[in-house]
């Protein structure tokens, strides 16, 4: 039970390094995903290629092989970065191509009328997404965007395999220092629990906020 | 642009012929910036060495394509596992869940609940370190208390959605919950929730390889002996080379036959009393995959 009260600092160092793989790898996710929906979407088929395989590809991918060939594969391509960095950037790829789906199914539920609309008044492909078709896909795709990071949060655990620093990870040092692995394990899920909560009350708040009753 | 692309969004029309021309230099140009891309990483891969022999010759003995062979057998008997587990563990829990009696509803909700708010991980090593279990059963039973608690709410919500006026007819007829369970509710549900189940095992083959974490020996962890053997010049772009494209290709084979599952269904009449989505959005704590 004292084992968070002795080791408050490394469960806490653990804590912040899950929030901030999280955070960093959630605007990867959405800044990347946000690139491939409108990739996805646009009228050039090169472009709709591109973001096609980039979602086909990455969704099929373990997390752990992805894992497995930034941590340990780019390395040895002479690509030397912080193992946090290289996670953030599994975690992130990873994550949008989920992110992508969901704008991409957002996109799809805002009525054909207000593109055609959005024409008719002479605005160019790119006016009428930004304009028109997003701002109204944003609120439709907050709760699926909400679960995507969730799932996002509880896939940072890998990073604590693969030794990032982060919440998981403590358990090694803590049994290491002789204390209860039941009680240690405990607090770990206790930590992810807060953080998948307070990403859900985030999104909940926003949902409230701008989301569109269907 | 054909007329389908046309119907499919509300972004823009069909393009005259000076668009058409102007979209064909934008197809050039973005073709032109992958293939650099592409010539670039091949540039990278053999300025450090990656197609020397000496990398790329362990896949050339017997005993190594032998070892890479029975990791994929462990992958795909982990797999096997925890979709049979799985199923079974979230056809009970659906069950409980969709139960007359509060307090077993109330058990299977936070059962559900707590299942799907954990990381999956964080529930192998649990029950890999703290109860002391051996790898295989270890990363079984975390692989089918997730996906179990993620596929109770796909059958709970295939149940629900089965049209009301199914279950009033039945009930109507006099049918007994369980005869209208069993009869009229779960056929109809478990057609058009097939694409579902199947995206959710998907989920469940890709997250096997966690066992690598865990030591249990399947494919990643087959390659990971192969990439770190210092005969043959720590080979580990050969092997991420090589494995990767199984690893991703046995996932697609799978997600397409769930897509194709699909499109049979739409077309299906005998599932369009249901239509199930994908477990995601709806609960306290969302959040599959």
């Amino acid at each position: 039970m004292n084992v968070l009260t002795d080791n408050f600092s490394t469960y806490w160092k653990g804590f912040l390094g899950t929030v901030e793989l999280t955070v960093y790898a959630s605007v990867l996710a959405l800044v990347l995903g946000f690139v491939m929906a409108s990739f996805r979407v646009a009228p050039v088929g090169s472009f709709r290629a591109f973001g096609t395989a980039w979602v086909t590809v990455l969704r099929n991918t373990p997390l752990t092989l992805l894992f497995f060939a930034v941590l340990l594969g780019l390395p040895r391509f002479g690509l030397v970065l912080p193992f946090t960095v290289f996670a953030v950037l599994a975690l992130g790829c990873y994550t949008s191509a989920f992110i992508c789906e969901a704008l991409r199914s957002g996109i799809n539920t805002v009525p054909r009328g207000q593109g055609e609309a959005a024409r008719s008044l002479g605005m160019t492909f790119s006016q009428t997404l930004a304009h028109v078709i997003l701002p109204q896909a944003f609120r439709s795709v907050i709760p699926p965007v909400g679960s995507t990071l969730i799932a996002l949060a509880k896939n940072s655990a890998i990073a604590g395999a693969f030794s990032v620093t982060e919440l998981l990870g403590t358990y090694k040092t803590l049994s290491e220092l002789g204390y209860n692995i039941i009680w240690t394990f405990v607090w770990i899920a206790l930590g992810y629990l807060v953080i998948t909560l307070a990403i859900s009350a985030l999104f909940n708040i926003l949902e409230k906020r701008w989301g569109v009753a269907r | 642009m054909k007329a389908l692309d046309h119907s499919a969004t509300a972004l823009y029309d069909i393009p005259g012929p000076k668009t058409e021309r102007r979209h064909k230099l934008y197809g050039l140009l973005s073709t032109l910036a992958v293939l650099a891309l592409a010539g670039w990483i091949l540039y990278l891969l053999f300025d450090t060495d990656q197609f020397t022999h000496t990398k790329w010759m362990p896949f050339e003995y017997k005993g190594i394509q032998e070892l890479l062979l029975r990791g994929l057998g462990n992958t795909l008997k982990a797999f096997a596992l925890a979709a049979v587990l799985s199923l079974v563990l979230g056809t009970v829990l659906a069950v409980g869940r969709l139960s007359d009696h509060r307090p077993v509803r109330w058990i299977a909700t936070l059962f559900v609940e707590f299942f799907r708010a954990m990381p999956v991980l964080v529930m192998i090593f649990f029950i890999y370190v703290a109860l002391k279990v051996e790898p295989l059963p270890a990363l079984v039973t975390g692989l089918a208390l997730y996906n179990g608690s993620v596929l109770a709410e796909v059958f709970r919500s295939g149940i629900n959605s089965v049209e009301r006026g199914q279950r009033e007819a039945a009930y109507a007829l006099g049918m007994r919950k369980t005869q209208v369970m069993a009869h009229v509710l779960v056929p109809q549900a478990v057609r058009a929730m097939l694409p579902a189940i199947i995206s959710q095992l998907v989920v469940a083959l890709k997250d096997t390889s966690l066992g690598y974490l865990i030591t249990y020996e399947e494919f990643l962890h087959a390659g990971k002996l192969i990439a770190s053997n210092l005969d043959y010049d720590l080979p580990f772009i050969p092997v991420v080379m090589v494995i990767s494209p199984i690893y991703i290709g046995m996932c697609m084979l799978l997600s397409w036959f769930a897509q194709w599952v699909a499109k049979r269904q739409r077309r299906n009449p005998k599932t369009e009393a249901a239509d199930v989505a994908p477990a995601e959005p709806g609960t306290l704590l969302p959040g599959v995959q």
